[in-house]
Formats: structure tokens, sequence, C-alpha cells
């Protein structure tokens, strides 16, 4: 199979998942109450007890479970996913506020989570059994079994509580203030990227000094996983016989490292590189809580507790199309670094 | 099926079945990891069994933290509360042991429901292959493509509130890893011979599933379920933070992690004042998990057929 027959094949069978999510998503938010699902469909404010019987007349909420199921995804295919109440304004505006934030700091974290966990998982593998090696692999399994909330609240206790750095937040007050004024302009909506088009670097300096600790606590929590992978793929890689090949060639350790068992050994970690991108998204919630960044992960945790129907299931639609997606591009770059992919 | 047994018979033969797994605790007790993993796990049975006697209840469901007063400030370690109290005076202590309790129950109820779910699907769609087998595996491929904890978030939600909601919502959602996992392992069994030969000599397909192929296919699900009694907690205590979970004062570990959030700053003066209740309710949950996952690493080393041997 060449590579474009197996990017279509994937591409369709990433829209039959598509519709499976949103399946999901319908059969969820059935189990309650039209008036409490009405949220989904209208886009303005708040709807008052008089006018509901006749919203949810309007948008046929007592119809049969399939006719509302295609006319809600009709919807969605249009854009409209009804108005969130913690944010007070439509599900897509609210969107377009609170994403940026999370994708900033998923932008900065992931690269370091992989990082990490990959120099720590070849450090393992090279030396295996040592001190090194025991240490990175108590590392990952402690880091494994880390509540989330849990560390976030130690980071803000030592740094925050007892040092009096890090601050939770987005921006200082002084640096919001410069964001808010009419002279800043929002290139892109990443404060990092528009401080430093705006030539602020004081705003940068500020954005990346409070997302030191969130993301410090998703390095910690997230390479454990990619180093094991990285220890484990590494160590097979080095019983190879190409590494006796090369060595016998006379190639010394650090080429015989980096060139040949490491090339080989990344490949596993891609798969799941690429998943930690995705779960980063979602595993937002708890992270953006914690350290008070008004991210969707922040949103989300409002809007559970607030019964905000139409934002958690924009939200569940949205993070399940970039795990398909993301997951569609990892299993591309694979099948484009090793064609025995394509081949199988 | 004797039929491997019955051209040689061997006097008194220990099962092979039980020779392995004596094999494999001998194995296990050797690993220190394992060993303290299986040491925590005890540490908390213990706890967990002796809850009445360690704590007495003081209402008539035992998993009300009982508290002495309604003083804001949490209080340190003393002869009164042995590891002090939260805001509002529930105890610590109390709420770690019943705590214990109740992070056994949901991890087991959650863990062994799975296996139940995952074992009977995973059974099917390894062995039977085909169109059944294509339904299955598409619906695990919707389930991995939904974000965990938002969905479980919105699951909770629709469903109400409370600890009864977040084990229905986690049964629902982790299932398919079990499956998926089962299955695969099954479709390696499938064409070995001694299957063929169960076929050939007339076995039913219930009866070669139950004897032949789920007893050699099982080493990877327990493992996965060891490690996921872990993330089980953590999400349940995740939930349980978010305030999805039990109401304020009962003895649940993650209800307990999330009274202590306003005190990490500290008083004046000391800005370590109430560490302790940051601390130690994290702290049980890590170890808890800890003991979980190192058990689970150890059973997969100890299983894992190419380092099994050496």
């Amino acid at each position: 199979m060449n590579l474009y027959s197996f990017i279509v094949r994937r591409l369709l069978f990433m829209i039959l998942v598509l519709v499976g999510v949103s399946l999901l998503v319908f059969t969820v938010m059935m189990i309650l109450p039209p008036g409490q699902r009405l949220a989904a469909y209208v886009t303005s404010e708040k709807v008052t007890p008089e006018q509901m019987d006749a919203l949810i007349a309007k948008y046929g909420l007592n119809d049969p479970a399939p006719v509302q199921y295609i006319r809600w995804l009709g919807n969605v295919l249009r854009g409209e996913f009804g108005y969130s109440v913690t944010a007070s304004a439509p599900v897509i505006t609210a969107f377009g506020l609170y994403f940026p934030t999370t994708l900033e700091l998923v932008l900065y974290a992931t690269p370091l989570i992989i990082l990490v966990g990959v120099a720590l998982g070849t450090l393992g593998a090279v030396r295996k059994d040592s001190v090194a090696d025991h240490a990175t692999r108590v590392f990952a399994i402690v880091g494994y079994s880390l509540p989330t909330f849990w560390l976030g609240l130690l980071l803000l206790m030592i740094f925050y509580g007892f040092l009096g750095i890090f601050p939770p937040g987005t921006l200082s007050n002084s640096a919001s203030d410069v964001v808010m004024s009419s002279h800043f302009h929002h290139y892109t909506r990443l404060i990092t990227i528009d401080a430093i088009l705006n030539w602020r670097w004081d705003v940068f300096l500020d954005a990346l000094y409070h997302m030191f600790l969130p993301a410090l606590n998703l390095v910690i929590i997230n390479s454990a996983m990619i180093m094991r992978l990285m220890r484990s793929s590494m160590l097979e890689s080095l019983g190879q016989d190409y590494m006796m090949t090369a060595r016998a060639k006379g190639a010394d350790e650090k080429t015989l490292y980096k060139r040949h068992a490491r090339r080989n050994a990344l490949l596993p970690v891609i798969t799941v590189s690429g998943l930690t991108l995705a779960g980063l998204m979602g595993g937002m919630v708890i992270t953006e809580t914690i350290f008070d960044r008004t991210g969707i992960g922040w949103w989300m945790a409002r809007a559970a507790t607030q019964l905000d129907v139409a934002a958690i299931m924009f939200n569940v639609l949205f993070l399940g199309t970039i795990y398909v997606m993301i997951n569609l591009i990892v299993d591309v770059i694979y099948a484009y670094v090793d064609p025995r992919v394509r081949l199988s | 099926m004797e039929t491997t047994n019955t051209e040689q018979p061997v006097a008194k033969a220990v099962s092979p079945r039980f020779q392995e797994l004596t094999f494999t605790a001998k194995r296990l007790f050797k690993n220190p990891l394992s060993t303290i993993g299986l040491a925590i796990i005890a540490f908390f049975l213990i706890i967990a069994i002796f809850a009445p006697v360690i704590c007495p209840p003081k209402y008539a469901d035992p998993f009300k933290i009982p508290h002495s007063g309604w003083k804001i400030e949490p209080q340190p370690p003393n002869a009164q509360h042995l590891l002090g109290t939260t805001q509002q005076q529930y105890d610590m202590l109390y709420g770690m042991v019943w705590g214990t309790r109740g992070a056994f129950k949901i991890g087991l109820i959650v863990v062994g429901a799975n296996l139940i779910i995952g074992i009977l699907l995973g059974a099917i769609a390894g062995y039977f292959g085909g169109i059944v087998d294509e339904v299955i595996m598409r619906v695990t491929d919707v389930f991995y493509a939904i974000p965990f904890l938002v969905m479980a978030m919105a699951l909770v939600v629709a469903i109400g509130r409370g600890l009864t909601a977040v084990i229905i919502v986690l049964i629902i959602l982790e299932w398919p890893s079990y499956t998926r996992v089962l299955r695969s392992d099954i479709l390696v069994i499938r064409n070995k011979e001694y299957i063929m030969a169960a076929r050939a000599s007339g076995s039913s397909h219930f009866a070669i599933i139950l004897r032949h192929v789920l007893p050699n296919a099982m080493y990877s699900v327990l493992i996965l379920a060891s490690l996921n009694i872990g993330t089980t907690i953590l999400t349940a205590a995740a939930l349980s933070f978010l305030g999805l979970g039990s109401e304020t004062g009962t003895a649940d570990w993650g209800q307990i992690v999330s009274m202590c959030r306003n005190w990490i700053i500290g008083a004046p003066g000391n800005r370590f004042a109430y560490w302790y209740t940051v601390f130690i309710p994290g702290f049980v949950i890590t170890l808890f998990v800890l003991g979980w996952n190192l058990l689970g690493d150890a059973v997969r080393d100890v299983f894992d057929p190419k380092l099994r041997r050496k």
C-alpha cells in the first residue's frame, strides 16, 4: 500500500470514529431532562421559565432521539454549539477566549516533557542498573503515582506560599494592564508570541514566569510515561544485530548510541508523544484549576460543577477531534519513517 | 482435555499450572520492588479491615467524619487528633482510615467490573474475529478518542454527583483498554496448535475459550488491572477534588485534599503553618497508588516471557 492510500484510509477511519464520538456525546446529553439540554441549542442569555416550554417545543427536544440527533449534528456542523452559562457567552465565543491560554501552556510543556522523558530514558538504558538508572526509574514510578492536583498544591505551597515566587494566574496585574490596553495588538492571542510581536519583553517574561510552575507540574507527571518507554525501547535497540555490526566497524560509543540506537528507539516514542500532546489538552482541567489559569480546562471544571451542558459537550467533541487528528498525524509520520507499518 | 498427559502418565505429577504459579510467586517475592508494593498494599488492607477498631465510627454512616466544632483553621497533630484536623475540624486520621476502605471499594469494584466486561468482549472479539471483532474494536476506538477526565466529568454531572456515580462512570469509561489487551493476546493464541488440537477433538467454543484460551491470555489483563487500580483511585480522587464526588465531611481522600486547597499560603510569620493539612491526604493517595503500580510493574517483569527465566 502506498502512503497516499494509507492516508485516505486513515481519514475515512477518522470520520467514522468522530461520528461515534458525537453519538456518545449525544447519548450523555439525552440522559438530562429537556430543560437542561436546551442550553446546547439557544444562542443568547438565560431563558425564563415561561419561555422554556416554548423553546423546548421550538427545538423539538421531546422528539424521537434519532430526529434530535440529526438536528443536533446539523447544528454542530454549522458551528452552533449553544450558550455557555459559566462563561456568559456563546460557547464558540468563550472558546476563542479560553483556548489560547491552554494552547500556550501545552506548546511550552510538550517539548519539555518529551525532552526530559527521552533524555532520562536514554540515560537509564545506556547506564543500565547504575545508580542513575535506578534513580530515574524511581522518579518515573513516583511521577506516575502522584495525583496531579496534589503535586500542584505542593509546588504552590513551597514556591508561592513559602518562597513567595511563581504566583498562580496567567499574568501579573501590571502586565495584564498592558495586554488589555489598546496599544497592545493581539496577533495570535498567545500572550508570549504577541508580547514579542509588540516588542514588550517585560510581558513576555512575566508570562513565562507564570507558566513555570504549571509547566513543571505537567513535566513531572507526564514525562514518566515517555521515560519508561524510551528506556525499554532503547534497551531493545541496543541488543540488535546492527549495533554489533556498527561496533565491529569501529564506531565510537557516542556515534553508536546517538546514530544507531537512539534513532531506532525513538520510533515508538513518536506515538506516545503524540498521545501525550492530545492527552495534555484534556488533562489541563486539574492543572489550570490549581494554578488559576483561565484556559479551557479551568472553564470545564467550572462548567461541570455548574451544569453548563453546552460547554462540556462542546469540549468533549473538540478534544475528541483533536485526539483523532493528532493520532492521524502520528500514524502518517510513523508510516513515513517506518515502511513496515504501511505494508502490514 | 487431558490429551497431553494420557500418553506418559507421570506419577502424581503436580499440575504444570500450579508449578508455574509457585515459580511466579517466588520470583515476585525475590523482587524488592514488588515486595515493597505488596507491603504497602498489605498495610492499607490491614487499615481498611480494622478501620472500626482504629477509628470507631460516631455516626450510623461510618464514612461521615466526626468533627469537633466548626473552627475554620486546621489544627496541627495533637493528642486528640493524631494527624491533626482539616478546616472545620474534621479529624484527619479518621478521614484517612475510612478513606482507605473507600479507596479499596472504588478500586476493586471498578477494576472487577472492568475485568468482567473486558474479558467477555475481548474473548468474543479475539476468538471469533470477523464482523463482531470489527464492531467491538471500532467502539473501543471511539472510547479511546474521548478525553477521559472531561467525559468522566460530563457523565458524573449527567447521572448526578456522588461516589456511586463516580464508580459507574469509571466502569463505563475504562473497559475498552481491557478488551483491547485481551483481544490482542487472544489473536496470538487463537492459531496455536493446541487450540486446533482442541477444536479437532470436538471441544465446544465455550470450553475452548474457558479452558485453553483465557488461562493463557490472562496475564496482560491482570497486570493492567493492578496498574489500573492506581489510576482509578487517581481519577476518582480528581473528580472528588473538583467537587463532583462525595459531600464535604465524607471520608474520601480526594474530597479531603480539596478541603486543604485554601491552606497552601500559611499564616503571617509562619508560612508553613498548615503544611500538614496539605501534605497528609495527598501523601496517602500517592502511597496507595504507588503500592499498586510497584506491584503491577513487578508482575509485568515476572510474567514477561523474555525476562522470565533469565
